[in-house]
């Protein structure tokens, strides 16, 4: 549902990112998704090629990675990556402790864009 | 990579400025001695209902304000309005969530200076709220009990961005097969630092302790 305002963040970033670099064309953006964050990628790309007609940015492809759900012990500390469906039954895979640290599975990152 | 195709760094998260203006708004609300809560939810889960009742129970102590958004309504702002507490309509034009811009907005219709305690009643979904960072003190969730105890498995985001979760009509479980224990458990798997209150917003059952951990979390930052 958010897909929209996301999309133009997307688009927005790397615009700013590509101005200034002798970019005629921006080809394909690498895009980390964190693995609890629920946006359908079909959207975005539908979103991004309805928002970036008539920049630099038409037509460029979202290549879009799942970033793990990485979760960490608050006994031991290790920490582990656990699937969005176990996140309700994790326990550490060290100690079996049942008290759990979200670090990481959630957020957009950039990484990079394929340019022209 | 074929000819002329080469690679730019752009290494950057979407939710940064987000999190910029949230925590720009948090020192802001910390020099006004002001308190903010998001209070998150499905439509249908008492949220205007629990607003009033927390009302009711903080406003002997507080000076209180309401931040109300709806996608396109003024009815809830019209209800808090006419208990004499301020209240603004945000209206999000179809949008599904409050960013912490959207709230900076709609907070400079307050008068910061008047009130000790905000409470911004988010968009009715379990989804988009929880992605954005509005720039408050305690983010709180509503979970009802007709709405079932699975939900913890199916919008995880919103459970582990959660200080506190209501589970609101406790006065419908002899009616309904929602079990309790279930969901604490699957609660707090998830976020093991969540406070559950079990309250009925109808009843007032429950309501006590919730607002008396309100009471001290504002004590705590406005005294």
């Amino acid at each position: 549902m958010h897909e929209l305002q996301i999309t133009e963040r997307i688009l927005s970033v790397v615009l700013k990112h590509a101005t200034g670099q002798n970019v005629s064309r921006i080809i394909r953006i690498h895009l980390r998704v964190g693995e609890l964050s629920d946006l359908e990628d079909e959207w975005i790309q539908h979103y991004f090629d309805y928002l970036s007609r008539g920049t630099m940015a038409e037509n460029a492809l979202l290549a879009i990675t799942r970033a793990p759900i990485v979760l960490r012990c608050d006994s031991c500390a290790c920490s582990f990556e656990v699937a969005r469906g176990g996140l309700g039954d994790a326990t550490c895979p060290q100690c079996a402790e049942r008290r759990l640290e979200l670090v990481s599975g959630s957020g957009y990152f950039i990484e990079n864009m394929e340019v022209m | 990579m074929s000819d002329g195709v080469r690679l730019i760094d752009v290494k950057e998260e979407i939710h940064a400025d987000n999190a910029l203006v949230a925590r720009e708004l948090r020192t802001r609300l910390a020099e006004k001695g002001a308190f903010l809560l998001n209070l998150m939810s499905s439509p249908g889960s008492g949220k205007t209902q629990i607003i009033l009742k927390t009302i009711e129970a903080l406003r002997g102590r507080y000076r209180l304000g309401v931040l109300e958004a709806d996608i396109d309504s003024k009815v809830d702002a019209e209800l808090i309005a006419a208990r004499g507490i301020s209240a603004v309509q945000l209206r999000t034009g179809g949008f599904c969530h409050l960013d912490a811009s959207m709230v900076a907005k709609g907070l400079a219709a307050l008068d910061l200076d008047a009130l000790d305690v905000v409470i911004i009643e988010n968009v009715g979904n379990l989804v988009c709220p929880a992605e954005f960072d509005t720039g408050a003190n305690k983010n709180v969730m509503i979970l009802s009990v007709p709405e079932g105890d699975d939900k913890p498995l199916k919008y995880p985001l919103m459970f582990t961005v959660s200080d506190v979760l209501l589970v609101n009509k406790i006065d419908y479980l002899a009616l309904s097969d929602f079990d309790l224990d279930a969901l604490r458990q699957r609660v707090l798997r998830l976020n093991p630092r969540i406070q559950i209150f079990e309250v009925s917003a109808k009843t007032g059952q429950g309501m006590d302790a919730w607002t008396e951990w309100l009471r001290a979390e504002v004590g705590r930052l406005v005294g």
